[in-house]
């Protein structure tokens, strides 16, 4: 075991992987000679060739396009889109050609890959950077989605989706990505998908969440604390596949749930939470279900960004209005 | 002494010349080798018919009812066979469009599958394991970089062989064609980006798509070798894209090749030219007609005659009979069809909602 960073975690777990197996290519903007602008791939060229960690032209369509290509010759290609907002650049490679192959060729060509993307705010990055993407793709059927919190979580969801037979988005939270910090075995482990887990345990109401809102749930869990109020905290890991009997008896215990995330609250994945939850968790509820999101408006500018994403305030005022009587 | 600041890249102002090997009259020109064995002629001459026949029976029992919208391929039979016939089906991956079939027949696509993708059967989507075809492509440009990654996975593994992405011109106004030229040029990928010019998409002229003279001139952006071709002539498509595949195996990159021909019937059964096509034009290019033009070539040679011809078509048309009498009697897909090839395995709410749609949860 060693306390390592999100970034360290997913360096380590993309270097274990080049190592194991032959097939696996790394590819994207910047993520050779620079090793990622957020070092993602630092070191790894020089240790496994340019050839297998490759820089390409700054083009995404084509990125996952040919990738899809290297794919079925028998690669197994471990893409990094740079910012998450750059994925609407490949749109309709991800959403079109790689999510629905397995299933338009009736299992004829499936496609093992993996497309590494960071994403969410609260970093200062110019326009178009920080969107989140999941509820988009989550409508993309034939895409997994995974979205660790942990750097543990972080490796090991990232050695199963490259490992796992389908294409897999792995969003990865950018604000995360060093101020998380956790201990991480140093071999080879894998983080099954469609397994939540609860990080906090409580008795009051459960809050679900995922990935770069993680810490923002657990800090207004440990405010409530301080009031008296026992707050479960859930983190979904995977959204597709989705853990739902964990969900459904998660929220059982406690009777309450608040589902909050970082993308607006229009047709997001928490919609699609509470939609569960109403039709299978309806006779245990005790109050309404309550989403904290971002608002319904376009992703600010920098000046205004924390104002946009949810903090640990507004997760608190919500969790008190399901408690009252 | 003055600078001189005028642009130092100018473009063309006239198209070039396509290369051509036989005229339309099926002469063979001054100065050109047929490279194909007469063997290839016979089998790309039979490609081209039954394309255009099995084109025919698709339309007719569209306008029945019993067939939905697709795309025919008429008029340009010759510029997918001539290319098809240069590649090797073991090494070599295509990679179409959608007006392609004699392509992918010569390829190893199984007509009867083509025939079920047709009458819109969801295992007509499926491909056997050994063929190196892709399935149809509807989303225009999107197979473009799909090709570049076959190629360059080939190369990157040292196989000897080549991609051929299929496109028209109206895709070439993509970005996915820009992207994958692109990133094909800076990987020296060996695929051969073939443009089957047919001057429409849908009702938009070949001149609405781009300035310039030749869309084989743009491969020079991008770093590689750029060829215009009379797509209507069997034999010179074959010259040219055997050529371009030497260049690949090589280890020369990408070739553009445009195709000159043209779309002698609608976009798709649910298109109606008669609003945008002037009936001369098309008059024009009838009498460029690629199948006739091998016909005369090889009755030329008289390796060819009327009565061998309207042989061929029965024996054709006898054959499309069966195909699509054995296709129409198969079942058009059941319910839980749409739940299969999602995942290797199927999600939680994929099983509730399987359950729920074939009845057998409340």
């Amino acid at each position: 075991m060693a306390e390592l960073t999100m970034i360290e975690a997913i360096r380590d777990a993309l270097a274990l992987e080049l190592a194991r197996d032959e097939r696996v290519l790394v590819m994207g903007e910047d993520v050779g000679h620079l090793g990622g602008v957020f070092r993602a791939t630092d070191g790894l060229r020089q240790r496994f060739s340019a050839r297998r960690v490759i820089d390409t032209p700054l083009a995404e369509s084509v990125i996952v396009g040919s990738a899809y290509g290297l794919a079925l010759t028998g690669f197994v290609p471990v893409v990094e889109i740079q910012f998450a907002g750059f994925t609407q650049n490949a749109f309709h490679q991800i959403c079109q050609q790689v999510a629905r192959s397995r299933f338009r060729t009736r299992g004829a060509h499936p496609v093992q890959m993996t497309i590494r993307t960071p994403f969410g705010g609260n970093v200062r990055t110019p326009e178009f950077h920080s969107d989140s993407m999941e509820a988009v793709f989550a409508q993309s059927t034939g895409l997994k989605i995974v979205m660790p919190s942990t750097a543990y979580d972080a490796k090991g969801l990232l050695l199963e989706a490259i490992r796992d037979p389908d294409p897999v988005m792995f969003f990865e939270p950018l604000r995360g990505y060093r101020s998380t910090r956790d201990e991480v075995p140093l071999g080879d482990y894998t983080v099954p998908f469609g397994q939540l887990r609860v990080v906090r345990e409580g008795t009051d109401v459960t809050l679900v969440t995922w990935s770069a809102s993680v810490p923002v749930a657990a800090a207004a869990a440990a405010q409530l604390a301080d009031e008296g109020i026992s707050v479960q905290v859930v983190d979904l890991r995977t959204l597709v596949p989705l853990d739902e009997a964990g969900l459904v008896a998660a929220v059982e215990r406690t009777g309450r749930c608040v589902v909050l995330h970082e993308g607006p609250a229009a047709a997001g994945f928490g919609a699609e939470v509470i939609a569960l939850l109403q039709g299978q968790a309806f006779y245990s509820l005790e109050a309404p279900l309550l989403r904290v999101t971002a608002p319904d408006v376009p992703y600010p500018m920098p000046g205004v960004e924390h104002h946009y994403i949810p903090d640990a305030d507004k997760v608190v005022r919500a969790v008190r209005s399901v408690l009252v009587d | 002494m003055t600078v001189d600041t005028s642009p130092q890249f100018k473009p063309a102002t006239a198209a070039v010349e396509p290369i051509r090997l036989v005229d339309e009259g099926g002469t063979l020109l001054p100065g050109a080798e047929p490279a194909l064995p007469m063997q290839k002629i016979f089998e790309g001459l039979r490609l081209m018919m039954f394309a255009r026949a099995f084109d025919a029976k698709c339309f007719s029992l569209q306008r029945q009812g019993k067939l939905g919208t697709f795309a025919p391929m008429v008029g340009q039979e010759a510029a997918s066979a001539g290319s098809a016939l240069a590649l090797d089906k073991a090494l070599d991956w295509i990679v179409p469009q959608y007006r392609e079939l004699p392509a992918q027949l010569h390829h190893g696509h199984p007509v009867e599958l083509i025939a079920r993708y047709r009458l819109g059967h969801p295992e007509g989507g499926s491909l056997p394991a050994n063929v190196r075809v892709l399935q149809y492509q509807i989303s225009l440009a999107a197979q473009l970089p799909h090709a570049v990654g076959l190629a360059w996975g080939m190369k990157l593994k040292g196989e000897p062989g080549v991609s051929i992405a299929y496109l028209g011109d109206g895709a070439s106004s993509e970005g996915d064609f820009h992207e994958s030229c692109n990133l094909a040029g800076v990987v020296k990928a060996p695929v051969i980006f073939f443009i089957q010019n047919n001057q429409w998409a849908i009702s938009t002229p070949r001149e609405m798509q781009s300035r310039v003279c030749d869309l084989a001139a743009r491969a020079a952006g991008y770093g590689f070798c750029g060829v215009s071709v009379d797509g209507n002539d069997l034999l010179a498509v074959h010259k040219v894209t055997e050529q371009a595949r030497a260049r690949g195996l090589a280890g020369e990159g990408p070739t553009l090749i445009e195709a000159h021909t043209y779309r002698m019937w609608a976009h798709t059964t649910a298109d109606d030219p008669g609003r945008y096509v002037d009936e001369a034009v098309t008059a024009r290019w009838a009498k460029r007609d690629p199948i006739l033009r091998v016909q005369r070539y090889l009755a030329g040679l008289n390796a060819w005659s009327d009565e061998q011809a309207q042989a061929w078509q029965q024996d054709i048309a006898a054959e499309i009979e069966t195909i699509f009498e054995r296709a129409m009697s198969e079942s058009s897909g059941a319910p839980e069809d749409v739940f299969e090839h999602i995942f290797a395995q199927r999600t939680a709410s994929q099983e509730r909602q399987r359950r729920f749609d074939l009845g057998s949860e409340g």
